[in-house]
C-alpha cells in the first residue's frame, strides 16, 4: 500500500483534530469565553458613555480577541506531544510542514474562527455601526489566522517547557503587534469614515508573509523540540 | 568653554536632573554589567574547580 | 585555500577560542574607554548649548548611541544564532546568549533616557511615538530570547530553540518598526515626535558617532567576557577547563 498523499495527510490531520476538539467541547467555549469576559470588563472598568465606548471599541476588541487567542496556543500541540502524536507526525514520511500546516488550521477554526463570529454581537455592545462590525469582523478573519500563525512558532518552540503559558505570552506579543496596529487600524479607519482598504491590505500582507513563514519555522521549532 | 564654572557645569541650565539622570544611571548600569561579570566569572572558575576536584578524586 | 578554512574553525572550538578572547578583551576595553572619554568631552566641552533645548539636549549623546547599540547588536545576536543552527557548532550559541544581556541592557538605557530627555522637552516621561515604542518591543524582544534560553533546562535544545527565535525576531523587526511607524502617522495630533532630531550640527553628529564607537567597542568587551564565564560553565566538566592555570589552587 502506498503512501497516502500530502493532501491527505493534511486534511487527516484537520478531521482528526476537529474530531478531537469536539469531543473535549469545553476548549473553544474557554477561549470564547474569555474574549467575552475581556470585552464586558472594559466598559465595566471605563464607564458606559456611549461615545467613549465607540472610539475604544476597535482597539479593545481585537486586544481581547488577540489575549484570548494567546491563551490557546498552550493547546496546540501539547495534547499531542503528551501522548507521543507528535513524535509520530514528525517521523511520518509525508514532510512536517504540510502536518504542520494542518494542525495550525485546525486549531485555528476551533479557537480563532469562534472569534470571527461572535465579534459583531460584541460590537454591538459597543454600539459600533452596522458596517463598521463588518468591517471588524472581515479584519479579525483575516488577522486570527496571522496570530494562530505566529503563536504556533512560539508554540512549538516552548513544549514541554515548565512555565510555558506566560512564557509564549511574552514571546508572542512583540510579534503581534504588526496585526494588532493594522487590524484594529483597520476598523478605526472605517469608524473614523476613511476607507478601511489601506489596513486591510496590509494585514493581508502579515497573513501572506505568515502563511509562507511560519510552518516552516514551526516545524523546525518542534523537531528541535522533540530532540 | 561652554561654562562659566564648575557649579553650571553641574547645574546643566536647569536639566541637572535629565542630564545627569541620564549619564550616571548609563555609567551606573555599565559599572554594574563589568561588577556582575566580575562575579559570574569568579563563581564559574568555582565549578570548574569543583569539578575537577571531582574529576581528580575519580581518577 | 584549506588551510585558511580551516584556521577559522579551529576557533569555532571553545578550548582555542577561550585563550583568544582573552587577549582581546583588555584591547577592546581600552578602545571604548578612550573613546569613551573622547566622546563625553565632545558632548560637555565642545558641543554648544542648543538654542531651544539648552543644555538638556545633551542626553542624546548617550540616547542615541544606547538605541543604535540595541539595535545593532540585536542583528549581531540573530546573525551569531543563525551561524550555529547553519554549522551546529556550540560557540556560535554561546556568542549570541553573550550577546543578549548587553542589548537588552542598552535597550533599556535607550528608554530610560528617552524618558528623561522626552520630560523637559516634550512634557512627558513617556511619549508613544514610533521611535521610542519600537524600541520596548525590541526590549521585549531581548527578554524573550534570555527568557527563553533560561526556561529550556537541556542546553543543546535551549541553544537552538532561542536561535530560531532570534532569527524569527530580527525578520521581524523591520515590520514592527514599519507598523509602528503607521501606527504613530495615524495617531498624530498627539504630540511631537521625538524621532524628528533637531538640526544635527556637526559636533553633535560626532560626539553621538564617538559614543556610539565607545559603547560598540564596550559591548565587544563585555561579550567576549561574558562567553568566557559561559564556556567555562558549561564546559567545566571538560579537561581543558581544569588544565587553566586560572583554575590551579
Amino acid at each position: 500500500m502506498s503512501a497516502p498523499s500530502s493532501g491527505a495527510v493534511f486534511r487527516g490531520i484537520i478531521r482528526r483534530d476537529l474530531r478531537l476538539a469536539a469531543r473535549r467541547r469545553s476548549e473553544p467555549l474557554f477561549t470564547l469565553g474569555f474574549f467575552v469576559v475581556v470585552a464586558s470588563l472594559f466598559p465595566l472598568g471605563l464607564g458606559p458613555e456611549p461615545e467613549l465606548l465607540r472610539r475604544i471599541a476597535p482597539g479593545v476588541l481585537w486586544v481581547a480577541a488577540l489575549l484570548a487567542s494567546m491563551l490557546a496556543l498552550g493547546r496546540m500541540f501539547a495534547a499531542d506531544y503528551e501522548d507521543g502524536t507528535l513524535e509520530q507526525i514528525a517521523l511520518a514520511p509525508s514532510p512536517l510542514v504540510f502536518s504542520v500546516g494542518a494542525k495550525i488550521v485546525a486549531h485555528w477554526l476551533v479557537t480563532g474562527l469562534p472569534l470571527v463570529l461572535v465579534s459583531p454581537l460584541l460590537a454591538l455592545q459597543y454600539g459600533l455601526p452596522a458596517d463598521v462590525v463588518a468591517h471588524l469582523a472581515l479584519s479579525l478573519l483575516i488577522g486570527t489566522p496571522v496570530l494562530s500563525l505566529i503563536g504556533a512558532i512560539a508554540a512549538a518552540l516552548t513544549i514541554g517547557v515548565r512555565g510555558a503559558g506566560v512564557l509564549v505570552a511574552l514571546l508572542t506579543l512583540p510579534l503581534y503587534v504588526p496585526a494588532l496596529v493594522f487590524g484594529a487600524g483597520a476598523v478605526d479607519a472605517k469608524l473614523a469614515g476613511l476607507s478601511a482598504a489601506p489596513n486591510l491590505a496590509l494585514l493581508g500582507a502579515c497573513l501572506a508573509l505568515a502563511l509562507l513563514f511560519s510552518p516552516p519555522a514551526t516545524a523546525t521549532a518542534i523537531r528541535i523540540s522533540l530532540e | 568653554m561652554n561654562w562659566a564654572s564648575a557649579s553650571d557645569f553641574f547645574a546643566m541650565g536647569g536639566y541637572a536632573f535629565y542630564v545627569w539622570g541620564s549619564f550616571v544611571v548609563t555609567a551606573a548600569c555599565i559599572a554594574g554589567e563589568i561588577l556582575f561579570l566580575r562575579a559570574r566569572r569568579g563563581e564559574a572558575l568555582r565549578t570548574v574547580r569543583a569539578e575537577k576536584v571531582r574529576h581528580e578524586a575519580a581518577a | 585555500m584549506t588551510n585558511s578554512v580551516t584556521h577559522w574553525f579551529r576557533y569555532a572550538s571553545p578550548q582555542s577560542f577561550y585563550p583568544l578572547a582573552g587577549r582581546m578583551i583588555p584591547l577592546f576595553a581600552a578602545l571604548a574607554a578612550i573613546l569613551a572619554s573622547a566622546g563625553l568631552w565632545i558632548a560637555f566641552f565642545v558641543a554648544p548649548t542648543d538654542a531651544q533645548q539648552g543644555e538638556s539636549y545633551r542626553i542624546i549623546f548617550v540616547h542615541v548611541p544606547a538605541s543604535w547599540m540595541s539595535m545593532f547588536l540585536y542583528v549581531v545576536m540573530a546573525g551569531w544564532a543563525g551561524l550555529g543552527l547553519a554549522f551546529n557548532t556550540r560557540l556560535s550559541a554561546m556568542m549570541a546568549h553573550a550577546i543578549a544581556p548587553t542589548g537588552a541592557m542598552f535597550a533599556f538605557l535607550s528608554l530610560w533616557t528617552g524618558a528623561l530627555w522626552g520630560r523637559p522637552t516634550w512634557g512627558t516621561y513617556w511619549v508613544w511615538d514610533a521611535r521610542l515604542t519600537s524600541e520596548l518591543v525590541l526590549f521585549f524582544l531581548y527578554l524573550g530570547y534570555m527568557a527563553l534560553h533560561a526556561a529550556i533546562d537541556e542546553p543543546r535544545r535551549g541553544d537552538r530553540a532561542s536561535a530560531v527565535l532570534a532569527l524569527v525576531g530580527v525578520i521581524n523587526v523591520p515590520i514592527i518598526y514599519f507598523s509602528v511607524q503607521w501606527w504613530n502617522t495615524l495617531h498624530q495630533g498627539a504630540s511631537v515626535s521625538i524621532t524628528r532630531a533637531p538640526s544635527m550640527a556637526t559636533t553633535m553628529l560626532m560626539g553621538m558617532l564617538v559614543m556610539a564607537l565607545a559603547f560598540w567597542m564596550y559591548s565587544i568587551a563585555a561579550a567576549l567576557a561574558r562567553v568566557r564565564a559561559i564556556m567555562l560553565e558549561r564546559e567545566a566538566h571538560m579537561q581543558w577547563t581544569h588544565q587553566l592555570t586560572e583554575t590551579a589552587r
